[in-house]
């Protein structure tokens, strides 16, 4: 490992630049909130329908339920995630991850790395897939996921997903116990800029949610979402199920959802992610599944040329 | 000449547990495919890691045998027609040999001419055949699958390579766009690939490049170290072989280390930090040599011993976390009387279409009563029983059950000595989630076996009540599991239990007391045939005769342990000499009885007795009414039994008077239903 030890932003670019090497776009944080990245359209839409698509994002991901406070050395409201998809999954897709984690100064040789069997679903989503949480010496670091399903429709070509805890690599990149004492760049702490939201989002969705308030959100979101979709705008209708999604964590944290409640609730998000999911696709082919064309333009290129 | 044939599926990583299953799969669908294209071969060895699926077929023929037979066919005057044209018959007589009627020829047997063929096929190649071990990887199964690339093809993990070697020779097999050939894959970071000259060089080949294909030679390596560390620092670990088994088929060269952890940990419960370990970590625990559980753990590397230092020092930061979230779960939790985490239960719920764990702790508390009243348990068993009863799902709102859902109830004891509730109290609450397995540990106190069976009870009639009932191939709620652990219970605490006097009972206590739908009807029957069935389960298991087994459960006894004391009893004296009269008397009395369709249950009337053997058979049947133990019942009956003969001897049972009649088949009915204790004995073998 290099002397000075890497800071957050520093792991960021080196990703970034690494998986843009391999054909990723660099896309910008999705600005709706959202609990992993998988949920960002850039992967969950994009996963549906023939076209191909890579990419590579951070993504913060709130978790209300798992808020601490800030008082928690390792839970955190909202963590970050380092996400890449690619579709088709290339075949080398382990050796480029393991590639990755060179880049970022962690050798294989020097370390065990794993591949431990976890597969993947987000019921509420429709979502499945099969693959591994990676291990760092015994830590798991990171999500590897061949998509099977999305919004209930095969995926087909698969996509592969890497899914990089930030914060959990860097605690390992940078040897420190508690999340709060990373770098997150040039000399600015995680405490710096989340301690505080850490604690006032726990407060929030611990004690402060106005539960009438978020079940009204909730209605009036999904009834949105579901007038979009019946005029084909798929995007914006996204948003909207996002919003579901989230306003039925906020919820859950709050325990204001019994065990019955819960598989209703998830079971309306299911039915939304799986009709955006189809519109998706529909209004794609609509418009000759553009992405799908420019890459064979791009392949008979390479061929002519 | 016969030549080894090495076959190997080279994957992504495979689930551990997927990864011995599959290869003997392999194995064994390959044995089978070679058996039917009739190639010899002396044994099939297999290799597997998480990353190859492999096979040495050893003395593999280079060919089917040849054939060489001269074939009898239909007689001339069949094969041809007055014309001499060939007949259907003909035809189909070459086509069925593979040869056409112009190979017929014909030959004179016995004064008959027959149409032959002389078949002579040389046996198929080896190397041909092979080319269709594509379709066993295309047949192959697995818990979950996978489709990659733009391919329908599932497989457990992607692909990568095959190898396919005949001796020297390549076979070259062909899955997707990948073709066999004769290179393989060393260790993922130490190992590189290699190319085989011959079948054979397999292992020694992989063995250079850090794989060890073997196996069991990778986990002899792990228990050989592992003991090796042991000793050298006078520790014990206690062998769990299914977790070796799953290291082992996490990595491809083991190397075993020890780390170890603060001290101050080990004041949180064993169990959570043994759970810490081995389920989120796949770590060894380490004791010390009194057995006392210590600060260290072992734990497999996939790699060598170089940079070893980094490995160690990684895994115990990472513990560490884990053990500090268990600390922060242990001291949050303990922070709050018990009757914080009772309040909640309310608000958890048993399952949706039957309500919340509260309304399910007082449903379980009257069952208990009412089970303690029956058995006449005594007073401190029903204290501690309703105090149990009370507490006993709190654990599962505390935040250490909900990171780790294995513990509980153990946590649940945990919590409930640290507030000071009663030693009885605490276990229970551990105890009612036994047997946890088929065959697993039973609850070892009373109070224990009353929640367990109360517990369990409650759990088997609101499912029914709700229409969620197991079929013969779904239980997913795992009644039968939850029914069986009730037989067992009853039989090793002795309760009785009748269930068709006693659900009728209970139920009709609950109704209007739980807002949980209850069976009615039919279903009531259905569950006590549903616990029968575990019974004869139990009885099978214990390798009871099995006509005796049907016997005891064709009786009308409901009670678990009077149908396990029946089997006893029947099985004691089944090889006794008095054993066959005893039941054959008793079988002719359910004949006559089934026959003149008798089911009255009438008094016997002394005053219409006609011979002095009816006296006499009376009274014989007077002394066993009150017998309570079935083997005294038996003895009875075998005193009875000349007794019963005789009676048959003197008297006409189809009397014409039809009262005498009536009178003796109620005799008869009444030494029936004693018979009944002991089961349907029309159903025992009787040699």
């Amino acid at each position: 490992m290099a002397d000075k030890k890497l800071n957050i932003q520093n792991m960021i670019f080196k990703l970034e630049q690494f998986w843009s090497s391999k054909g990723c776009m660099i896309m910008p944080s999705y600005d709706v909130e959202k609990g992993a990245g998988t949920m960002s359209p850039y992967t969950f839409l994009r996963a549906v329908g023939p076209e191909p698509w890579a990419a590579c994002y951070v993504e913060p991901s709130r978790r209300p339920a798992d808020g601490r406070y800030g008082e928690n050395p390792n839970r955190l409201f909202q963590h970050h995630q380092f996400q890449v998809v690619i579709k088709p999954a290339p075949k080398d897709i382990q050796q480029y991850y393991l590639d990755s984690l060179k880049v970022l100064g962690i050798d294989p040789l020097e370390h065990d790395i794993r591949f431990v069997e976890d597969n993947w679903a987000n019921p509420s989503m429709g979502c499945a897939g099969v693959g591994w949480e990676v291990w760092l010496d015994g830590m798991e670091v990171s999500q590897f996921t061949y998509f099977q399903v999305v919004g209930e429709l095969d995926v087909k070509p698969t996509m592969s997903e890497i899914t990089y805890g930030v914060e959990r690599l860097a605690s390992y990149i940078q040897d420190v116990n508690n999340v709060f004492d990373l770098e997150w760049g040039d000399g600015v702490l995680y405490r710096d800029i989340f301690k505080q939201p850490e604690y006032e989002h726990s407060k929030y969705a611990f004690e402060e949610s106005d539960q009438e308030q978020l079940l009204k959100f909730f209605d009036i979101y999904e009834s949105t979402a579901k007038r979009l979709l019946s005029q084909n705008l798929v995007h914006p209708a996204y948003d909207y199920i996002l919003k579901c999604s989230h306003t039925f964590n906020l919820l859950d944290a709050r325990g204001a959802v019994s065990v019955t409640e819960r598989a209703g609730y998830l079971s309306r998000i299911r039915n939304l992610a799986h009709e955006v999911a189809v519109k998706f696709v529909e209004e794609r082919e609509k418009r000759g599944f553009p992405l799908l064309k420019s890459a064979e333009d791009k392949k008979a290129g390479v061929e002519n040329g | 000449m016969a030549k080894d044939y090495l076959f190997e599926i080279g994957t992504e990583e495979m689930p551990a547990h997927v990864v011995p299953r599959s290869v003997k799969q392999l194995a064994d669908r390959t044995r089978k495919f070679l058996k039917e294209n009739g190639l010899k071969f002396k044994d099939i060895k297999t290799f597997s890691t998480p990353r190859r699926l492999t096979l040495l077929v050893e003395d593999l023929a280079e060919k089917q045998d040849d054939i060489d037979e001269i074939k009898k066919g239909p007689a001339k005057k069949i094969a041809q027609d007055a014309d001499g044209n060939w007949t259907k018959a003909a035809q189909g007589f070459a086509r069925g040999q593979g040869m056409t009627t112009d190979d017929i020829y014909f030959e004179e047997l016995k004064g008959t001419e027959y149409a032959y063929v002389h078949v002579q096929k040389e046996g198929k190649k080896a190397s041909d055949i092979l080319l269709g071990m594509s379709d066993i990887i295309k047949a192959m199964t697995f818990p979950t699958k996978m489709r990659w690339d733009s391919n329908d093809f599932e497989f457990v993990r992607p692909i990568h390579w095959l190898v396919s070697l005949f001796g020297s020779d390549v076979i070259p097999v062909k899955i997707l766009d990948i073709t066999a050939g004769r290179k393989t894959q060393g260790h993922r970071f130490l190992g590189d690939s290699v190319v085989l000259a011959n079948a054979d060089d397999y292992e020694d080949a992989l063995k250079d490049q850090y794989v060890i294909a073997n196996a069991e030679e990778r986990k002899d390596m792990i228990v050989n170290q592992m003991n090796e560390l042991v000793k050298k620092n006078h520790w014990q670990i206690k062998p769990d072989k299914d977790l070796l088994e799953e290291v082992t088929y996490l990595v491809e060269y083991p190397t075993v280390f020890a780390g170890s952890f603060d001290e101050k940990y080990l004041n949180i419960p064993d169990e959570v930090l043994i759970t810490s370990m081995k389920d989120n970590q796949r770590y060894f625990e380490v004791y010390d040599e009194n057995g006392k559980l210590i600060n260290h753990f072992i734990a497999v590397r996939n790699g060598n011993k170089d940079y070893l230092d980094n490995v160690i020092s990684g895994n115990e930061k990472v513990l560490v976390a884990r053990l500090d979230d268990a600390q922060f779960f242990y001291d949050e939790d303990r922070k709050y009387p018990l009757s914080h985490f009772v309040d909640r239960l309310k608000n958890v719920s048993f399952h949706d279409k039957i309500g919340s764990m509260a309304e399910k702790m007082q449903r379980v508390r009257m069952i208990g009563d009412y089970l303690a009243k029956r058995w006449n348990l005594p007073e401190n068993v029903v204290t501690d029983f309703d105090r149990a009863s009370e507490l006993y799902k709190f654990d599962l709102v505390t935040q250490m059950v909900g990171e780790f859902a294995e513990l509980q109830g153990v946590m649940g004891m945990h919590y409930a000595r640290l507030a000071g509730e009663d030693e009885e109290v605490s276990v229970a609450i551990k105890e009612h989630y036994m047997p946890a397995t088929a065959e697993g540990p039973l609850p070892e106190t009373t109070v224990g076996s009353l929640l367990s069976v109360a517990d369990k009870i409650d759990t088997i009639i609101t499912f029914f009540g709700a229409g969620m009932i197991p079929t013969s191939s779904n239980d997913p709620y795992a009644l039968r599991r939850y029914a069986y652990g009730i037989v067992r219970i009853l039989l090793n605490e002795k309760w009785s239990l009748p269930f068709n006097e006693v659900l009728p009972e209970i139920i009709n206590m609950l109704g209007g007391v739980t807002p949980a739908k209850l069976p009615k009807g039919d279903a009531e029957q259905e569950i006590a045939d549903f616990i029968r069935d575990r019974v004869k389960q139990y009885l099978q298991k214990n390798k009871f005769k099995y006509d005796i087994v049907d016997a005891v459960l064709a009786s009308s006894q409901q009670d678990p342990s009077q149908i396990l004391a029946a089997a006893n009893v029947l099985q004691l004296h089944h090889d006794d000499e008095e054993f066959k009269p005893v039941v054959e008397s008793l079988t002719r009395i359910n004949n006559i009885l089934k026959k003149a369709k008798f089911t009255g249950k009438v008094a016997v009337d002394e005053s219409l007795f006609v011979d002095n053997s009816e006296k006499e058979l009376y009274a014989g049947v007077q002394n066993l009414q009150n017998i309570d133990s079935l083997a005294n019942l038996y003895q009875g009956f075998v005193h009875l039994q000349p007794v019963i003969d005789q009676y048959f001897e003197a008297n006409m049972i189809m009397d014409k008077d039809e009262k005498v009649k009536n009178n003796r088949l109620a005799q008869l009915f009444a030494i029936s239903e004693l018979a009944d204790r002991l089961g349907d004995l029309s159903k025992l073998v009787i040699k």
